[in-house]
C-alpha cells in the first residue's frame, strides 16, 4: 500500500526546522529532553573517552616494542593497562552503541516521538558524566593499578592506588546503564507506532531489547560487588581477603557474573547494527529474521550462565568447570546462526559497497575469528594453556574492537547523514574502513601466536624470543590508529562543508529514512502508520525509486556542469 | 626453552606428558575454524561479486529464510562444539588428576617470587629442579595476593590462591630449561615474577639434591612443630584423655562435624583447622582450640599438613583433593555409630590405631 509519509528523495528542499535548530544555547542542550540531543552529547562524551583509552593503548604498544620495560616502568605500565581497560569497557564500549545510536534511533525506528521516559534519559547522561568525572579525577590523582578486573585481595588489601574512587565511578556509572536499559524496554513495549508489530521491528531494536535485559539484570551485581570491595577496603570487613576470613574466589564469581554478560552488552548492539547494514546494503530482506531476533535473546539468557569459564584455573571444582564449558559451547550456537544468516542474506541481493557496508563486511571477518577463538578458550584442556596469555587479549579484542567498535563505526557512517543531514567523503570513508581492518588484523593476529607460545598478559617486560611478533603488533597498532583518527577529520569536515545528504540517501525503507534529515524534534510531522514488513525494498512499500534515480541523474549532471 | 632459533616461534617446546594432547586439541580447533570459515568467507566473497549492484535501487526478489537451512546450521555447530567440549574435558581431566605416585613439591608464591621446597627439605627460589620422567605434584599457596604458576612448555598452569591449597601436576618428558611465569596479575613487579624449571636426568637430579645441604624434611619439621614448638601434641596426643580430635588415620577420610555436616579431611581442611579451628569442629569435641593464624608461616603450615598426613599411612600418597576421582573414598572410617554418642570410646579406638597403621580401616 502506498503511504503518504513515503519517501522524500529530493535534496533541494529549503532548510527545515529540526532538532538541531531547536535552540542554540548551552542550556537548550543541557536541559533537553530530546533523545536525539542526548544521543549527540553521548556521542561527544564516548568519543572523548575512546580517545583517552586509545592514548593508553598507544602507550602500551610502544612499551611492548622492546622486551625490557624501558619506556614505562612497570608501576606506570600497570596503571596504563588498567586505565585503558576501565575507560574502554565502562565508559566507551558499554555505552557506545546503545547510548549513542540506540538512543538516537530506537524512538524513530519504532515511530515514536521520544523515549518513554525522556527525563530518565537525561538523568542517565548526567549519571554517566558523574561516574566518568569521578574516574577522571582519580586518574589525575594518580590512577589505579589493579587491572580492570579488580581481583581481590590485591584490590582490597595490597594496592595503594585510587581503587575506592575508581570503584565509586564505576558504581555510579552502572546506574546510567540500568536507566538506559529500563528506558529502552519500556519504550519498545509501549511506544511502537500503529502497525509496528514485534516482528516488524528492525533487528537493531531486537538487539537493543536483549541488551537492555542484560543491562538491568546484570549491572546491579557489579554495583554490589564494588560495594562489597569498598566495605572490605575501607571497613576491614572480611569478604574477599582470606587473611580476614574472606574468599578471593567469591570476588571472581561476583565479578564475572556481571562482567561476562557485560560482554554481551558490548556485542549484541553491534550485531544489531550489522543486521541493518547487511540487509539494507544488499537491498534484501534479512535471511531468517526470527532466528536472528531470537538468537539475540538466547545469547542474552545463556550469557548469564557461563561466567565460570573465566575461572577454569582459579581453583573452582572440576565439575563446575565442566558445566561452564558445556554452556559456553552452547552459547556459541546462536552466534553461528547469526553468521550464517548474514552470509545467506547476501545471496541474490543487490549489493553496494558503500562505507558502512565495508565496515559490515569487515565485522563478518573479524567476528568470525573472534567467535571461533572463543571456542579455543571454552575447551577446558586448551584454555589451561591459553588463559591469562595474549591469546585471551587477542580474542577479546577481536570480539570487542573487531565486533563492537567496527559495528559502531559502521553505524556512525550509516546514520551520519540522518543525524547531521550532511554527507561525508565516501572516498576517505572507504580508505579509513580498509585501514582499520588491515591495522586491526596486523595488531591482534600476532597476539594469538604470542599467546600460544606463552606470553602472559599484563607484562611490562617479556622474554626476548617474543619480540618479533610484538613488533608486528605495534606496527599494526599505528596503522589502526591512523584509520581511527581519519573519521574524526572527514566527519568533522562534513559538518562544515559536507553535501546535504537528503532524507534518504540510499533509498531505504526503515522508518528513520521516512523522516527528514536531520529529524524534527518530534521525529515525524505526523504519527506514522506502519503497513509494511521490515526490510522490504520494493516500490510497494512507498519507496519512490524512480524519483531517486532521477535525483541521482540530476546530481551527476550538476557535477559535470561544475 | 623457547625455540629461539626460529625467527617467529609458533609453538613452545613440548616438554610434558600431556603437552601433545593440548597441541592436538589446538590443531583440531584450527581445523574446525578453517573448515567453518571457508564456506562463510567464500560465500561473502562470491555473493559480493556475483550479486554486486548492477542498477542503483534495484529490488531483488524476496526470500524469507529456510527452516531446513536454519536447522542444519544450528545442529552442525552444536555437534561440532560438543566434540570440542568433550576433547577439552578429557585433556583437562588429565591435566588436573595427579597420579598416585607423584613426587611432592611445595610452592609458596609471594610478591614477587616463587619459594619452593622439596620433600627432602631442599629449598630454592624462582627455580624448580625436577627429574625427567617422574610425576611431579605441586601443592601451592601464597602469602599475599593471587599468583599463577605457569610453565608453557608443560602446557599447564594453575592459580595460586591465598588461604587455600591448589594443585598442579606434570610429568616432564625432556631434560632442559623451561620458562616459569606468574600468569595472574599480582602487582608492581608481576612481569618479573618468573624463573626457570630445570628438568634433569634422575642421576643429575640426585646429584643436585645431594650437592646441597638440606635441613629437616617437611615431615621432620612438622613433627618438631607439632611436638615441641607449637605444642599441638599436648591436646592431639596422649591417648584416652586427649582433649583434641584424633589425627591418626583421618587423612582423606570423611569427618563428622558439630552441627551435622561432614567434610573430607584433605589438605585444605587440615590447613583451615589450624588457622580457623572454630569453623569446622569435629563432632564430639568442644571448640577450645586457639587459632594459629599469624603464628605459622606458609612453609610451617605445609610441614604440619605433611606431618599430619604422615599419620595416615594408608592414605598418604593417594592424596589429591583437587581431583574428584580421588575424593571418592569407598567407605568413611567415621561411619561408626558409636562416635556421636561416645567420643571417648572413639578416642580409645584411635589410640589403638596408632600402634597399627591399618587400624583406621578396621571398623569397615
Amino acid at each position: 500500500m502506498q503511504t503518504t509519509e513515503a519517501i522524500r528523495p529530493s535534496i533541494t528542499d529549503e532548510p527545515r526546522q529540526n532538532y538541531l535548530t531547536n535552540g542554540y544555547t548551552i542550556k537548550s542542550w543541557l536541559l533537553t529532553k530530546d533523545h536525539k540531543r542526548i544521543a549527540i552529547m553521548y556521542l561527544i562524551s564516548v568519543s572523548a573517552f575512546f580517545m583517552m583509552g586509545g592514548l593508553y593503548a598507544a602507550a602500551i604498544r610502544l612499551e611492548l616494542l622492546t622486551p625490557a620495560s624501558d619506556l614505562l616502568e612497570s608501576g606506570t605500565y600497570n596503571k596504563v593497562f588498567t586505565q585503558h581497560g576501565i575507560l574502554m569497557i565502562f565508559f566507551f564500549l558499554i555505552p557506545s552503541i546503545p547510548a549513542v545510536l540506540g538512543n538516537f534511533l530506537i524512538p524513530i525506528m519504532i515511530g515514536a516521538k521520544d523515549l518513554a521516559l525522556p527525563r530518565i534519559n537525561l538523568l542517565s547522561l548526567y549519571v554517566y558524566w558523574i561516574g566518568g568525572g569521578l574516574v577522571l579525577f582519580a586518574l589525575m590523582q594518580g590512577g589505579v593499578d589493579t587491572g580492570w578486573t579488580f581481583y581481590a585481595p590485591y584490590s582490597t588489601t595490597f594496592s595503594n592506588t585510587y581503587v575506592m574512587l575508581v570503584g565509586l565511578g564505576i558504581f555510579v556509572n552502572g546506574f546510567s546503564s540500568i536507566l538506559t536499559g529500563l528506558n529502552f524496554i519500556v519504550t519498545i513495549h509501549t511506544m511502537r507506532a500503529p502497525g509496528m508489530t514485534w516482528f516488524r521491528l528492525p533487528l537493531f531494536v531486537w538487539a537493543h531489547y536483549a541488551t537492555s535485559l542484560v543491562m538491568i539484570l546484570g549491572t546491579p551485581v557489579i554495583a554490589i560487588t564494588v560495594l562489597l570491595l569498598a566495605l572490605e577496603r575501607a571497613g576491614g570487613i572480611g569478604i574477599f581477603d582470606p587473611a580476614i576470613g574472606g574468599d578471593p574466589i567469591l570476588f571472581q564469581h561476583l565479578f564475572w557474573f556481571y562482567s561476562h554478560p557485560a560482554v554481551y552488552i558490548m556485542i549484541l548492539p553491534g550485531m544489531g547494527v550489522i543486521s541493518e547494514l547487511i540487509s539494507n546494503f544488499s537491498r534484501k530482506k534479512i535471511f531468517g529474521y526470527e532466528f536472528i531476533a531470537f538468537s539475540s535473546i538466547a545469547i542474552a539468557v545463556f550469557g548469564f550462565l557461563v561466567w565460570g569459564h573465566h575461572m577454569f584455573v582459579s581453583g573452582q571444582s572440576m565439575y563446575a568447570g565442566l558445566v561452564f564449558s558445556f554452556l559456553t559451547m552452547v552459547v556459541a550456537v546462536p552466534s553461528a546462526i547469526k553468521m550464517f544468516n548474514w552470509a545467506a542474506t547476501l545471496y541474490k541481493g543487490s549489493i553496494s559497497f558503500d562505507t558502512p557496508m565495508l565496515y559490515a563486511i569487515g565485522f563478518l571477518g573479524l567476528f568470525l575469528i573472534g567467535g571461533l577463538t572463543g571456542l579455543f578458550l571454552g575447551a577446558m584442556g586448551l584454555t589451561v594453556h591459553l588463559t591469562d596469555t595474549y591469546f585471551v587479549v587477542a580474542h577479546f579484542h577481536y570480539v570487542m574492537v573487531g565486533g563492537q567498535v567496527i559495528a559502531y563505526l559502521g553505524g556512525i557512517h550509516y546514520w551520519w547523514p540522518k543525524m547531521t543531514g550532511k554527507m561525508y567523503s565516501e572516498f576517505w570513508g572507504k580508505i579509513s574502513a580498509m585501514l582499520v581492518f588491515i591495522g586491526f588484523n596486523l595488531t591482534f593476529f600476532p597476539q594469538f601466536i604470542l599467546g600460544y607460545i606463552g606470553m602472559p598478559r599484563r607484562y611490562a617486560s617479556y622474554p626476548e624470543e617474543m619480540q618479533v611478533l610484538n613488533i608486528f603488533s605495534t606496527a599494526g597498532a599505528s596503522v589502526l590508529g591512523v584509520g581511527l583518527v581519519m573519521p574524526l577529520i572527514y566527519l568533522g569536515k562534513s559538518l562544515i562543508n559536507g553535501k546535504p545528504a537528503g532524507d534518504n540517501p540510499w533509498m531505504l525503507p526503515g522508518l528513520e529514512w521516512r523522516t527528514q534529515s536531520p529529524p524534527p524534534t518530534e521525529n515525524f510531522d505526523k504519527m506514522p502508520v506502519v503497513t509494511w514488513e521490515a526490510y522490504e525494498f520494493g516500490e510497494e512499500n512507498g519507496l519512490d525509486l524512480e524519483a531517486a534515480r532521477r535525483r541521482d541523474r540530476e546530481m551527476a549532471s550538476d557535477f559535470q556542469k561544475n | 626453552m623457547m625455540q629461539s632459533n626460529q625467527w617467529i616461534p609458533l609453538f613452545p617446546e613440548q616438554a610434558s606428558s600431556f603437552a601433545w594432547q593440548v597441541d592436538l586439541l589446538y590443531a583440531y580447533l584450527i581445523v574446525v575454524s578453517v573448515v567453518f570459515s571457508i564456506p562463510i568467507v567464500a560465500a561473502v566473497f562470491y555473493f559480493g561479486i556475483r550479486y554486486r549492484e548492477v542498477e542503483r535501487y534495484s529490488t531483488p526478489d524476496e526470500m524469507h529464510g529456510s527452516m531446513v537451512l536454519e536447522t542444519v546450521w544450528s545442529i552442525i555447530p552444536f555437534v561440532v562444539s560438543m566434540t570440542i567440549f568433550l576433547g577439552g574435558a578429557i585433556v583437562f581431566y588429565n591435566q588436573f588428576t595427579p597420579p598416585a605416585d607423584s613426587m611432592d613439591v611445595f610452592v609458596v608464591g609471594k610478591q614477587w617470587m616463587w619459594k619452593i621446597q622439596h620433600e627432602s627439605g631442599q629449598r630454592e627460589i624462582n627455580e624448580l629442579h625436577v627429574p625427567v620422567g617422574r610425576n611431579i605434584k605441586l601443592t601451592m599457596t601464597t602469602e599475599d595476593v593471587l599468583h599463577d604458576f605457569d610453565v608453557p612448555a608443560f602446557r599447564t598452569k594453575a592459580d595460586v590462591v591465598p588461604g587455600r591449597y591448589t594443585y598442579l601436576w606434570f610429568q616432564p618428558t625432556k631434560p632442559g630449561k623451561y620458562r616459569l611465569f606468574c600468569a595472574e596479575y599480582c602487582g608492581l613487579n608481576h612481569s618479573g615474577m618468573g624463573g626457570w624449571v630445570y628438568v634433569m636426568e634422575q642421576r643429575d637430579f640426585d646429584n643436585w639434591l645431594s650437592g646441597n645441604i638440606s635441613g629437616q624434611t617437611p615431615v621432620e619439621a612438622g613433627k618438631d612443630l607439632f611436638e615441641n614448638k607449637l605444642g599441638c601434641a599436648s591436646c592431639h596426643a596422649g591417648g584416652a584423655t586427649q582433649r583434641g580430635a584424633k589425627l591418626e588415620g583421618i587423612y582423606n577420610e570423611e569427618i563428622k562435624l558439630v552441627g551435622g555436616g561432614t567434610v573430607i579431611a584433605d589438605d585444605n581442611y587440615i590447613r583451615n583447622s589450624i588457622l580457623n579451628p572454630a569453623s569446622q569442629v569435629v563432632e564430639g569435641f568442644q571448640p577450645i582450640m586457639p587459632t594459629f593464624k599469624g603464628q605459622v608461616t606458609e612453609e610451617q603450615l605445609n610441614s604440619l599438613v605433611v606431618y599430619i598426613k604422615s599419620l595416615s599411612p594408608t592414605a598418604a600418597g593417594a592424596a589429591s583433593s583437587s581431583a574428584p576421582a580421588a575424593v571418592a573414598n569407598t567407605m568413611p572410617a567415621s561411619g561408626n555409630t558409636n562416635r556421636s554418642t561416645n567420643p571417648q570410646a572413639n578416642a580409645n579406638a584411635a589410640i589403638r590405631g596408632t600402634s597399627n597403621p591399618n587400624a583406621p580401616n578396621s571398623n569397615r
